[in-house]
This record gives C-alpha cells, sequence and structure tokens, in this order.
C-alpha cells in the first residue's frame, strides 16, 4: 500500500484573472472583482494518471476543496485528516495539513497551487518529505512545481512506480506581492523543497556520462576548494549548489545567507551586510555565488547581504559564479542578471563572466 | 485484376523482424559443439606428452568455462536471427543520426578488405612483404593532406574521440617542450562541438571553458575574447557545429588563439558538407581529425572498429605518435622516429591503427576523385537544406538560430511546441518512428536546444528517400497531435517493446552478464 | 578553372543534374553553387582538390586496389612465426559471415528496441567472456589491450584514490608508450624488476616498490616474453596488503587451460579480443576487454558501455539496456570522471562472441593444449639447433617463446632476413627493445601450425646459423 498527500490550496490562482498579481490575502477581493477558484481542476486533473493506482493507493486529504472533494470526484476514497475546515481556508490549514502528513508517514505530497503554497508547505515540512507541485496559482515562480498538472500526476505515478531515484532541491522563490503591485520585483528565496526529478532515458548513449545534479554541484564544490587561496576570506552565498562547499569542508551551511569562510574555517555564518564589511575590512576577499534557478539572477535576489557596497569593494575579478551545466542550459540563452539597485556597480558587473560548472570545467556567460 | 494501390509514400505496414530468440546459454546441448580444432600431430604428442601437465602448480584450469556447448547450424542461426533484428545502415534509410554521417558503404571496399592481401598481414612483417599496404596508407595520407591543406596524418586512432585524445596529447607534448606545461593548462571549446571535444582533453587534465552560442547560434566571440589567455593551451572546436551552422568568423577565432600562443584543432566530424570546398589550414587550424568511418564511408561496426585520422601542420609533426609511413624512392618504409622520441606522444593505438578501415577509406576516395567528393559535400548539403525547408513548413518543427540561412550538413531542430502542445517528448518521437523502420537520434546532452531532433541525411538519399523520411516524421507529428495514445505506446512494431529499467542503476538488481542474471534473479 | 561534381554517380542518387535541379528551385537557388553562402569566399577553394583522378567503374576499382594488395606477402602464403600482440590463429569461417552481415556491418547508435540483435549479441559476447575469464562483469570492447589496460590503470587509480602504479620492466614497449600517453601527467608508472633465469617478476623489487602510494601493480598472463607468471597470488596479496589493486592482462585463448586471473587474486583483467575470431588485419583486429566483479565500487569506473539484460513491458520477452548509464565516480575525487567513450571495437565484440559460441568448452581446452604441446614441441625442437636456445626463459610458457640466438655469433635482422628468403616470417626481433637480451627474437606457435611445419622452421634455422 502506498501512500500520498494530497493538498488543493483551493483560492490559488484566483487573483490573476482579475488583475491582482497573487492572492495572498486578498481571496475576498477576488471573488468581489469575480474571479472564480481554479486550482480545484487543476489539482483534481494531477490525479488522473494515479487513478490505476486507486486499490493500493492511500491518499491523506484535508477536506473538502483543499483536497477531499477533488479525489472523490476522481473515484478515489480518500482518508481524510485534521480540522474540519469551515468557511475560508488559509495559508495555517495548508501547513498544518502538510505536518499532518508527514506524521501519517506518506511518501511524497502532491500539491496545487502557486508560489505561496510552496512557501506554506516548505515551512512545515523543510526537506522531509518529496513533493510534487501542480501549478496552480498566479506565481509560479519555483522550480518544484511541474510544467503541467497533467505531468505533475505523471511524475507521482512514475514516482509510486518506484521509477524515480534522483531528487534535486528545488528553490520556493515567491516575491513580495505587496512590493510587486507597487511595480517593484523583490524575489525572495524562502528555501528548498525535496522534488523527484525524471531523467531522460531516451537519449543517446554515444555521449559521454553526463553527471546527475548532485554531482555535478559537488564536483564544482571540490573545484573551488581546490583553488581557494590562504588568507583569503569567502563569502558564500545562498543555494543549495554553493552547500557542497561547506559540506565538503566540514562546516555547517547556512543554505539561505553567506557564511564567511576563512583558511577552512567558519569565521560567521548567515552574516548580514554590516557583519560584511566589518569582517572583509581591508582584506581580501572573494564572493562566491549561484543563480537562482530559472531566473538567473546572480545578485539582488535572495542573497541581499551581499550588497551593491560589498560588491563594489570586491570588484568584478574576485567575484566567482557556480552553477551546473544544467543549470545555466535551463535559461535558454538568456544572461544572468544583476540588480543590486545601484546603477554603476550593475554595469560594473555586466558584460562576460567564467561560471564554474565542474571540477575544471568553466563556461563564459553573459551578464545583464 | 485490381491495381494495387501503394501510392503512401509511409510504410504503415513494416514491421521489424522478431525472432524471440533465446539467450545463447539456453540453447547449449551438451556434448554438442561447433568446431574442430587442429590437434598437435601424434608424433607430438609422443615427444611432449599432453602439453598440460607441463603446467606450472596452481595455474592449471580447475574448472571448464561454462561456455555453450552448440552444433555449428545452431550458433550460426542464432546469430543471423540476431543480425537480422538489427536495423543498420544497409536496410534503413539512415538520415536521424544526426552528427554522425552515417552514408552508404559499398560492398566491394568490404569485399577488398576481406582479401587476404589485407586479412592475413602480421603487424610485425618486415617492410618489404607489406608493400601494397603502406602504399595505400601513404597514399590515403597524401590524400587527407590536400583535403585539409594540412602536412601529415596519423592513421592510429581508432575513433573520432581518440583523434581528440591525439590532439590533447600533442597539445601537451608541445607545451611541454616550451616549458610552458605549467601555464597552459586550458582548452577553450564551444557548447555545440561534440561532448567528446571537452572530455578527451580533460583525461589529459585540462581544465576546459566552453562558450556559449550567441543569439544567432554562433560562438559568441565577445565570451571568446574572454576566455582566450596565455593560459590557453587550445581551442578545439567543430564547424560547422552540431546544429549545422557554420561560423563564418573561424579564422578570427583562431587568429587570436595564435595571437595568445595557443593551438588549434578542427574537430571534423562534421566534414561531409565541406570536403573539396573549405579546408581545416585556410581557417587557420594546426590539427584535425576526420572520422574515416563516418565521413569516408568505412562502416560504423555497431560502434567500431574504425579510425580518426588525426592530421597536423609540419611544426606539430615531431609530436606525431609513430610510426609514420614514408615514401622513400620507389619504396615505402615506416619511419619510428617519433616512436621513440620522448619529445613525441609516443604511440596512441597497437601497431599502424585499423588499416582494414584505412584500405576501405582508400577505395571509396578513390572511387570519388576531387570530383566525386565536391559532389558529396555539394549534394550532402542540398539534401539538408531540402529537408530543413520542407520540414520548417511543419507547424509544430523549428530550428533556432539563423533564421532564413542555410546550414551545412545537419540541422538541430525543436520539437518544443509540439511537446508544450501535446506532452509528447522527442524521445516518444524517437520511438515512434521505429514502427516504420526508421531511425531517429534526439541528440546529445544536455539539451541546450530543447526537444531536439538532430538530422543528417548525407549525400545517400535520394529525393523520394528525403520525401518518405519528411512524410513519417509528418505523419507522427499529427499523431502526436490526434492519437498520442499510439506514440506513448510505441515502439510497437519493433523487435521488443519499451524495457523497464527501473534496475539499471541498482547494484543489486542489473545484470551485466548472464551468471549474474541468474545469481539475482529467481525461476519462477 | 572552375570546381566540377561527379554527375551520376552510382552511389550518388542526387547526384543526377535534373533531380538537383528540381531540389534547387524548391529552395529558391540556381545552382550547387549557390550552396555553402555561410562560408566566406575568402575560405572556399577555387578549384578543384588535387587528387587521383576517379576509378568510375567498380571493375577498375577492384584491379587497383588488388595490385596494390598483391604487393604484399602475407602469412597465407609465407610460414608466419610472427606473435608479440597479434597472434595468427585459425578463424572460423562462421566468424566473418556473422560480421559480414550488412545489418551488423553498418548499424551504429540505434536503441535497444531497433539495434535489438546488436545489444543482444554484445550482452552474449559479455557473457561468455564472463564465463572464460571467470568474473561477473565485462565491457562492451574497448580499442585494443593497451587501451584496456591504460584504463584498467585508470579505473584502480580512480578506485584507491592513488597515483602510482607498478608495471614489470619486461612488457611490450609500444603498450608500455600507450600507456604512458594515456596515464599521464597524473599517474605515474614504475617499473618492476624480474628474475634473470625465469623471467618471473622480483617479488623483492615489488616489495620494496609499494608504498602508501601505490594504486596497485599491472602484469600479464601469460607475460609479453611468452611464460607464464606464476607468483600471482603472491603479488596481489602483496598488493593489496597495502591497499592497492592488482590489474592482470591476459591473452584469453589461453584460458582454456590456464587458470583465470581471477583465482589468484586479480581485481581487474584486461586483454586483447584478437585471438578470437579476429583476422590480423595488419594489426586491424585488436579489440580491448575489461572486467571487474560485480561491485559497485568497480562497475562504476568503467567509462565503457555496459549492456545489461532487463524485462521488458511484454511478459517472457528479453530486453536490453545500458547499466549504470549516469556513472558518477559519486563525485568522490577530482578526476572530471569517466575518460570518454565513443567508437570503439563493437563488431569485433561480437564477432569474439561467435567465437566463444562455437569453440564451447571442449573447442577452447583443446585450443589450448594443441598450443602448449606445440610449443613444446617447437623449443624442444629449436634448442637441438647448435647456438640456438630454445627457449631464453627457464619458465613454462603459452604460445610464444624466446629463441637465443647470442651463441650462434649472428644478428636477429640477419636470420630473419634469410628466414624470409624460405618465406617464413621469423619470430619478432627483440634487439632494439631488450637491449639486455641481446639478440633474441619472440616466436609465436599456434594451433595453424603443423609439425611439418615447425620442423621446416627448424631445418632453416639450422641452415642459416650453421652455414
Amino acid at each position: 500500500m502506498k501512500s500520498i498527500g494530497f493538498i488543493v490550496n483551493p483560492i490559488a490562482g484566483m487573483g490573476g484573472r482579475v488583475g491582482l498579481k497573487g492572492t495572498d490575502g486578498l481571496a475576498e477581493e477576488a471573488r468581489q472583482r469575480g474571479a472564480l477558484p481554479l486550482a480545484p481542476a487543476r489539482g483534481q486533473k494531477g490525479l488522473i494518471p494515479l487513478r490505476n493506482f486507486e486499490s493500493e493507493l492511500q491518499i491523506f486529504t484535508p477536506a473538502k476543496e483543499m483536497g477531499e472533494a477533488e479525489a472523490k470526484r476522481e473515484g478515489f476514497a480518500p482518508t481524510v485528516i485534521g480540522r474540519h475546515t469551515t468557511g475560508e481556508t488559509g495559508a495555517a490549514d495548508t501547513r498544518y495539513a502538510a505536518k499532518e502528513m508527514v506524521q501519517q508517514g506518506v511518501e511524497l505530497i502532491l500539491f496545487a497551487g502557486g508560489d505561496g503554497t510552496a512557501r506554506d508547505i516548505y515551512s512545515a515540512i523543510g526537506e522531509k518529505v518529496p513533493v510534487i507541485g501542480i501549478p496552480a496559482g498566479v506565481k509560479i515562480h519555483s522550480p518544484v512545481f511541474a510544467q503541467t498538472a497533467q505531468k505533475a500526476g505523471e511524475l507521482a505515478k512514475l514516482f509510486l512506480a518506484g521509477q524515480l531515484h534522483h531528487f534535486d532541491l528545488a528553490e520556493v522563490l515567491d516575491i513580495d506581492e505587496e512590493a510587486y503591485r507597487n511595480g517593484q520585483v523583490k524575489t525572495r528565496l524562502h528555501g528548498y523543497l525535496n522534488v523527484p526529478v525524471e531523467r531522460l532515458r531516451m537519449q543517446n548513449r554515444k555521449s559521454g556520462t553526463p553527471l546527475t545534479e548532485k554531482v555535478s554541484q559537488n564536483s564544482i564544490a571540490l573545484d573551488i576548494i581546490d583553488n581557494m587561496a590562504k588568507g583569503v576570506m569567502y563569502l558564500v552565498g545562498p543555494g543549495s549548489t554553493t552547500r557542497p562547499i561547506m559540506e565538503n569542508l566540514g562546516l555547517p551551511c547556512t543554505l539561505l545567507g553567506v557564511d564567511l569562510v576563512m583558511d577552512g574555517q567558519l569565521i560567521a555564518a548567515d552574516a548580514t551586510e554590516k557583519t560584511i564589511l566589518k569582517a572583509t575590512k581591508q582584506r581580501n576577499f572573494k564572493i562566491i555565488v549561484t543563480p537562482i534557478g530559472g531566473q538567473g539572477y546572480i545578485f539582488g535576489r535572495g542573497n541581499h547581504q551581499l550588497s551593491h557596497r560589498v560588491l563594489r569593494l570586491a570588484g568584478k575579478e574576485n567575484i566567482i559564479v557556480i552553477a551546473t551545466r544544467e543549470k545555466l542550459i535551463r535559461l535558454r540563452g538568456e544572461p544572468l542578471l544583476v540588480d543590486t539597485g545601484d546603477i554603476s556597480v550593475d554595469q560594473m558587473l555586466g558584460g562576460y563572466i567564467r561560471v564554474t560548472t565542474g571540477y575544471k570545467q568553466q563556461m563564459i556567460t553573459r551578464v545583464r | 485484376m485490381k491495381r494495387i494501390d501503394r501510392s503512401d509514400k509511409v510504410r504503415n505496414g513494416f514491421h521489424q523482424a522478431k525472432w524471440d530468440e533465446p539467450i545463447i546459454f539456453e540453447l547449449s546441448r551438451k556434448g554438442e559443439r561447433g568446431i574442430q580444432v587442429p590437434r598437435a600431430e601424434e608424433e607430438i604428442s609422443a615427444r611432449v606428452g599432453d602439453g598440460i601437465s607441463a603446467i606450472p602448480t596452481g595455474m592449471k584450469r580447475r574448472v571448464p568455462p561454462l561456455l555453450p556447448e552448440i552444433s555449428q547450424p545452431g550458433v550460426l542461426r542464432h546469430f543471423m536471427r540476431l543480425s537480422q533484428e538489427t536495423l543498420g545502415a544497409d536496410v534503413n534509410i539512415e538520415i536521424g543520426q544526426g552528427t554522425c554521417t552515417v552514408k552508404y558503404s559499398p560492398k566491394i571496399n568490404d569485399a577488398l578488405a576481406r582479401l587476404p592481401g589485407m586479412t592475413a598481414l602480421h603487424p610485425s612483417q618486415a617492410e618489404e612483404t607489406v608493400q601494397g599496404i603502406l602504399e595505400i596508407i601513404y597514399k590515403t595520407d597524401c590524400i587527407m593532406r590536400e583535403i585539409s591543406g594540412l602536412d601529415s596524418f596519423t592513421f592510429q586512432p581508432g575513433s573520432g574521440s581518440q583523434g581528440i585524445l591525439t590532439m590533447a596529447s600533442i597539445i601537451e607534448k608541445y607545451f611541454e617542450e616550451k616549458g610552458e606545461s605549467e601555464q597552459r593548462n586550458e582548452i577553450i571549446t564551444t557548447l555545440f562541438s561534440h561532448p567528446s571535444d571537452s572530455a578527451a582533453p580533460a583525461v589529459k587534465g585540462y581544465k576546459i571553458i566552453h562558450i556559449l552560442p550567441d543569439e544567432n547560434g554562433y560562438p559568441d566571440f565577445e565570451a571568446f575574447k574572454l576566455a582566450v589567455s596565455e593560459k590557453t593551451a587550445a581551442f578545439i572546436v567543430a564547424n560547422p557545429e552540431d546544429t549545422g551552422v557554420y561560423n563564418p568568423r573561424v579564422r578570427e577565432f583562431t587568429a587570436l588563439v595564435h595571437k595568445k600562443g595557443g593551438l588549434c584543432g578542427y574537430d571534423q566530424a562534421n566534414a561531409n558538407g565541406l570536403l573539396g570546398v573549405t579546408r581545416a589550414a585556410d581557417a587557420g587550424f594546426d590539427m584535425c581529425f576526420f572520422n574515416l568511418h563516418k565521413t569516408f564511408s568505412t562502416p560504423h561496426g555497431c560502434g567500431g572498429p574504425a579510425c580518426g585520422a588525426t592530421g597536423v601542420t609540419a611544426k606539430l609533426v615531431k609530436y606525431l605518435p609513430g610510426p609514420l609511413v614514408e615514401q622513400r624512392g620507389d619504396k615505402f618504409v615506416l619511419n619510428n622516429t617519433t616512436t621513440y622520441d620522448p619529445v613525441s606522444v609516443g604511440k596512441v593505438r597497437s601497431f599502424l591503427g585499423v588499416a582494414p578501415v584505412v584500405l576501405k577509406a582508400y577505395s571509396w576516395i578513390m572511387s570519388m576523385g576531387a570530383e566525386g567528393l565536391y559532389e558529396v559535400a555539394k549534394v550532402a548539403v542540398l539534401n539538408n537544406n531540402y529537408m530543413y525547408k520542407k520540414l520548417m513548413e511543419i507547424e509544430c518543427v523549428d530550428a533556432p538560430y539563423i533564421i532564413g540561412k542555410q546550414r551545412i550538413e545537419q540541422v538541430r531542430y525543436t520539437l518544443e511546441k509540439m511537446t508544450s502542445d501535446t506532452g509528447i517528448t522527442t524521445g516518444d518521437i524517437q520511438r515512434r518512428m521505429m514502427d516504420f523502420g526508421m531511425h531517429y537520434w534526439s541528440s546529445h546532452h544536455p539539451f541546450h536546444v530543447a526537444e531536439p531532433m538532430t538530422l543528417e541525411p548525407t549525400e545517400t538519399p535520394s529525393k523520394e528517400d528525403l520525401d518518405e523520411y519528411i512524410a513519417t516524421l509528418t505523419q507522427v507529428f499529427k499523431e502526436a497531435y490526434e492519437n498520442p495514445e499510439i506514440i506513448r505506446s510505441a515502439p510497437n512494431k519493433s523487435v521488443c517493446h519499451r524495457v523497464d529499467d527501473s534496475g539499471v542503476d541498482d547494484p543489486r538488481q542489473w545484470c551485466i552478464t548472464w551468471r549474474s542474471y541468474l545469481k539475482k534473479t529467481r525461476p519462477n | 578553372m572552375a570546381i566540377n561534381g561527379f554527375k551520376n554517380h552510382p552511389y550518388i542518387p542526387n547526384s543526377v543534374p535534373e533531380v538537383q535541379q528540381q531540389m534547387l528551385a524548391e529552395l529558391g537557388l540556381e545552382s550547387l553553387e549557390d550552396l555553402h553562402a555561410e562560408v566566406p569566399e575568402a575560405l572556399k577553394l577555387k578549384d578543384n582538390m588535387s587528387l587521383p583522378k576517379a576509378i568510375p567503374s567498380e571493375f577498375e576499382l577492384r584491379k587497383h586496389v588488388e595490385k596494390l594488395l598483391a604487393k604484399n606477402s602475407n602469412c597465407t602464403e609465407n610460414l608466419n612465426f610472427l606473435g608479440a600482440g597479434c597472434w595468427q590463429h585459425y578463424v572460423p569461417a562462421i566468424c566473418d559471415e556473422i560480421n559480414s552481415r550488412g545489418e551488423f556491418l553498418t548499424a551504429y547508435g540505434g536503441e535497444m528496441y531497433n539495434d535489438f540483435g546488436r545489444f543482444q549479441a554484445l550482452f552474449e559476447y559479455q557473457s561468455m567472456m564472463a564465463e572464460l575469464l571467470d568474473m561477473d562483469v565485462v565491457n562492451v570492447p574497448t580499442m585494443d589491450w593497451a587501451q584496456a589496460a591504460a584504463t584498467s590503470l585508470r579505473m584502480a587509480s580512480r578506485i584507491t584514490d592513488r597515483k602510482e602504479f607498478l608495471i614489470p620492466e619486461l612488457m611490450d614497449l609500444e603498450k608500455f608508450l600507450i600507456m604512458k600517453n594515456y596515464c599521464g601527467p597524473d599517474i605515474t608508472l614504475i617499473r618492476v624488476g624480474h628474475d634473470a633465469a625465469s623471467g618471473q617478476l622480483d617479488l623483492e623489487d615489488l616489495r620494496s616498490k609499494l608504498t602508501p602510494d601505490t594504486a596497485g601493480i599491472y602484469f600479464e598472463n601469460p607475460s609479453f616474453l611468452g611464460f607464464i607468471e606464476q607468483q600471482g597470488k603472491a603479488i596481489a596479496e602483496m598488493v593489496h596488503a597495502v591497499g592497492g589493486l592488482s590489474v592482470v592482462g591476459v591473452d584469453p585463448s589461453s584460458l582454456g587451460v590456464l587458470a583465470p586471473p581471477s583465482s589468484y587474486g586479480a581485481d581487474i583483467v584486461c586483454g586483447d579480443l584478437q585471438p578470437l575470431g579476429m583476422h590480423m588485419n595488419y594489426g586491424g583486429g585488436q579489440a580491448g576487454f575489461i572486467a571487474t566483479p560485480d561491485e559497485e565500487k568497480f562497475v562504476m569506473e568503467f567509462p565503457s558501455r555496459l549492456f545489461g539484460i532487463v524485462p521488458t513491458r511484454v511478459e517472457g520477452e528479453y530486453g536490453f539496456d545500458d547499466i549504470a548509464y549516469d556513472r558518477t565516480s559519486f563525485g568522490h575525487h577530482r578526476e572530471h570522471g569517466k575518460e570518454y567513450v565513443g567508437t570503439q571495437a563493437a563488431l569485433w565484440g561480437i564477432t569474439a562472441g561467435v567465437y566463444l559460441a562455437t569453440m564451447g568448452p571442449a573447442g577452447m581446452k583443446e585450443l589450448g593444449q594443441t598450443i602448449l604441446q606445440k610449443n613444446q614441441y617447437a623449443i624442444a625442437e629449436i634448442d637441438q639447433i647448435a647456438g640456438v636456445r630454445g627457449s631464453r626463459f627457464t619458465s613454462q610458457g603459452f604460445k610464444e617463446f624466446v629463441v637465443d640466438f647470442n651463441d650462434t655469433g649472428k644478428s636477429v635482422a640477419e636470420i630473419n632476413k634469410r628466414l624470409l628468403g624460405n618465406k617464413i616470417f621469423g619470430g619478432k626481433d627483440l634487439s632494439r627493445d631488450f637491449p639486455t637480451l641481446g639478440q633474441c627474437a619472440l616466436f609465436c606457435v599456434t594451433e595453424i601450425h603443423t609439425r611439418e611445419e615447425i620442423d621446416s622452421l627448424v631445418q632453416a634455422i639450422t641452415r642459416i646459423v650453421c652455414s
């Protein structure tokens, strides 16, 4: 018997069609503007590929439109967990359900929503259980979502059939909706969810052996460590790509923050801009960053500690960009982006930059 | 009698041979044998005994190998059936293996290579007893020099990849002699060059720098300028790249590398569209290799034996692996100077490489002459651009870069629109094309062009063949929109159905040999 | 001058001018010259290349090439005793029949669905080699023995994360050069001495060269100079004691009678397939194999393809697939990974499979026995010749032996030259590559040599050295 969790954020996506750029905290207004719920239908579609499993599949789901109703419409007999919600559902319900599902020992959580929903799930369960997102929100920036609802379901099916053995830590990104409504884009990196990935097996086997994402990240880390100089301070930026550097050095890692390392020692963890400016005073230092998945921002998204002041002090030659080949290729020829809030620093960083993509492997990429 | 309607170009009735052939061990019957071995004469046995008793203690085999015991007709039938279950280029319109140039391999060349004057030559025979094969190797060298504009070739490398390794080894030796090996540790290549252009030099410890394409698909020259420095050992690149896009500024690239003291190596795996049109030396390359099994028609043999003929300019000859074949008067001799000179690469493959492949390439070239090679290049490019035009008329097919311009000998298309419309991927199309007896390959990983399809028609197919391939693709794309299930379930008419690959990465489940399979599986 | 093409060429259907015009019209072009618009004029040739004129008819082409090949003297018209890495064995007709099949000969990069036969034949090849070698994993063939050995060393170096390899000083110089080039610059090859009389590896010298940086030792059985290295077990124990691996190169034609290296502690076994059904082809019949135990740490280090048997969606149907295709080295060492994979020598793998299936266990044993007997006979007979030693080394051999001519006062070059006058290809002259041996030659006798032929060699040498 396999068990999965299924969560639908029924209000996800409602803000989009009525020009609200997100529905966080605005469900009521969206409804007043005439928005109809989208997520339930999308969520339901995500269950279709699982139909064949029904006899051997136990689905845990919150009540009513948060999953129970959709599962039943698809012919499943789900086990309802948690509180009986009446009226408006909210972030707290998602978080509660996700936590409860982990308690129940589900193998996978399939959820329908947007970046906001992914954030809620992340804050509840972190990397504990693999998840697959069914895209149903206005904002789908986080690479935790499958391309379509159908694809999400097919991926879940493969996972349950034991055919997916590889996982990626995918970023949970969200923009600040309040700022966005005022015309500013401020993406924040909130954390990482564990996402099963399907490898393409129908490739021609003539080419060399492509490394998995995880191994590529590790080989990047080895390259960086082998080239670390004595007496130089390294500012290790956030991200799952930078994490293996800290792991290989045997140091604790702040996944979402900047760690300061020198001569193999941790100087400061999760440093603020102030700490960084103080620590790097009259000292050689280098910054190690990785683009935020999908968008290609190396500065200005998710790493505000590495401010334009810090970057100006460092200079372009002391910035080490790392990314796996696959991550760069997913940018589809678009340049890496910087948005430090200071035009002259942005200009300094523009042009071309070497990106370390593996042990003794680099790519030269455009920066804008 | 009613006329039978065969107007449809698509082979809907195709089915590949399927024999449900057992694994060879299952055909074993105790006591059967496939051949008698010549035995020692009685006088010999009388003189030395059974031979086996002389084997030192502990070195005698105790348990005989568990090889199958099968009569000769049984062995023959088994392998004939397996051959029928293989879609060689002799039996299909081979267009789908882009970047690998699979063309017609004339039967006469194989017949010649099977003569005892070739097969029964030992590589250590005295020079005067192998004048024929040395002459063939020497003449092929001269022909390759003319085709490339370079000065000397070795035929030792057994593949394109080994040709690249040989170039990387020459680069290593060149800078070692100059005392610059510490300093020059970077090799630059491009994303759309063959993956071996980075993988083979990496074996030699080089740092590899990849140049991404610019918006037109050319290697980004601005990025290249940042990459080239005093650390650059060499630039190794294909042109046209695997997209079929020819970089017209190639001479600026090689000039920049030379200015900084580096070398330039040309991956000529994609040379088929350039024979007699343009040459490696003219574009500023110091080295190149040709795949004789691709461009020069000697067959691929399921993946070898093959030859990656590697050529260099005069200043690099002393680094070539030895021996080299030279002409002295009317004699052909083996010059072993470079073999034993520590300044050179020494050797990269036993003896002189795969001589029968050189023989077949020579014979093919002799059937062509300069006018034939030029015709090959022109028709390969004509076929490719004809196909390109026809396929671009299909709504779900696109090809990024240099829109409206010609490609050389192949095109990397994208089926991204079809995939986003229908969920059918290029991998699905690959399996479905097999249902029509067609070979189709997606392309090298990672997919920089989304949902890629790389087609290289070469000069071999006729216009009708091209039309048939296009018609078949068109039908399959239509199915993607109208009847995707038939694609998802494909192949339906191949030798086997979709494999269950769930165990192939699991050491407890993978079975690389029959004995492993017997250990790891339980009988029903 | 202008450039001309070759119209109506039999290999180029679309070289028919009318078809070309039709296709050009579709493209909105006028002539073939309008193609290659992307190649700058400055880079274009203005005249046809200067090549020999085409030989238009197949008949004349055949004559031309046959005439060139007729300038060779081959080993069917002469009596050949050359070995040294390429050996004359009998090639069963069935081997040529199968590897001449157009389906196999012209296949390449298809998937397991349309190239099913290729996958099955290579899986069966791996499986039969595994039985012969008594090891559970064998790869799809690589270039040749030297490449297989070089790759085995790199694999062992990755597994142990060490960079020193011990090799016997008595080994093929050409193979050594190939291994040195492939293993450089990071792996150092250190030579181990031998016992002058027997040729056996000097274990004291070996002991003195083992260090905590020793990735392993490579040696061959039979050795390059023909004798059986009988200390395999002791060598493996010594190298294992310092955490290194034992890599053994082996002649597969010996394994019907000789113990497989796995029985004396080999961790990786490699060698050449050429004796198993490949013609000598002037050295073009070589193909390398590598075998290891079925353990993750070994399997994950192969750069080669490994075909495995798998189920399909249909009950009762065999399927095949690449095993552990995403071989990763687990990223634990500082090496980009797995060397590279590309075209190698697959057709010879299929052929070796046909050979082993045809020979079976009885055939392989009889082959080994026949070779041993004929070698022992040849050595004994040559030993009778005054001033000639049939075998320089006292150790027992398999199919090759070093004949010592030092006491004849004649050089091997001179003797071989005169043998050639008798239509005999004498053994490989070792005087250049093994100067300490003086005037010695490596002779090879296999199942194809009759008593009469061996006798005629003996008579010829007798005549030459006594004259």
